[in-house]
């Protein structure tokens, strides 16, 4: 059952993270990368990682693409995008990086591949609770250091998004 | 709980969805397309380190994805602050627009 949720779920993230590369339109691809998003979560929730896999949902698909989203609707792009895309599109742009990333993941497939047998992970759930007595505990430092980050992201996010005379 | 999924399958679908993400940066002049792809890899980033924690059942892989999560946030602001910014300024999501900078 874990099993067919997993590779089911892992089919569908990779199915629609195609569908956002190759689509021409912004809010059909946001609404794809929203899918393969919460596929993920679903992949985090098989392995037993409930709290990571709620996560991905509420701060990811419920409010980093609800972000995308207005963006895109603030920018009102229509058909005119849609037609330039299908232009920039052409297959002999797409050959030479495809080709590249093609190779870098054939390379990753070879490294990770095991020469004996598969390796168990997931058998046991991590708590939420486990997660935060590591994360206020030894990595106290870290979540500051984060906190400081997102400061830092809200004063340029500011200043960049500021009409300017 | 019996069944355990391997460790190898979860990290190659985080593999194959970062070379996606890194297509998509690669392959993409709009703006916006282009940060879709960057949000596409460090996802699969995250995944890796949830995978990874999984395997050696201790919360770190999810602290891990904890923080990833907030740099995704802060990236997320910037970036699309920025894309407002040159769609304002050139009426365009083009990113070759913005290669002459004046000051």
């Amino acid at each position: 059952m874990l099993t067919v949720a997993f590779y089911s779920a892992s089919a569908v993230a990779l199915v629609s993270t195609v569908m956002v590369v190759v689509n021409t339109n912004p809010v059909h691809a946001l609404l794809y990368l929203v899918v393969s998003l919460l596929a993920v979560a679903t992949v985090c929730f098989t392995l037993g990682a409930p709290f990571a896999g709620a996560l991905e949902i509420i701060i990811y698909a419920g409010a980093i693409m609800v972000l995308f989203v207005f963006v895109v609707m603030t920018l009102n792009l229509g058909e005119k995008t849609v037609v330039q895309e299908r232009q920039w599109m052409t297959g002999r742009r797409f050959v030479g990086p495809m080709l590249l990333s093609a190779v870098l993941l054939a390379e990753l497939i070879v490294i990770l591949w095991p020469a004996g047998e598969l390796t168990p992970a997931g058998a046991q759930t991590i708590t939420p609770k486990m997660v935060g007595i590591a994360l206020y505990g030894p990595y106290l430092l870290i979540v500051e250091l984060a906190s400081m980050l997102l400061l830092g992201g809200l004063v340029a996010a500011y200043h960049l998004g500021r009409h300017q005379e | 709980m019996v069944d355990a999924l391997p460790m190898e399958h979860g990290l190659v679908l985080a593999a194959a969805m970062f070379a996606l993400g890194l297509a998509g940066v690669l392959t993409r002049r709009n703006a916006l397309f282009m940060m879709m792809g960057a949000e596409i890899m460090m996802n699969s980033a995250a995944l890796a380190f949830v995978v990874g924690g999984a395997r050696w059942a201790v919360a770190d892989g999810q602290v891990m994805f904890v923080l990833v999560l907030t740099l995704q946030a802060a990236e997320a602001c910037v970036g699309l602050a920025l894309v407002i910014q040159l769609y304002r300024r050139f009426r365009s999501l083009d990113v070759d627009a913005a290669s002459t900078m004046r000051g």
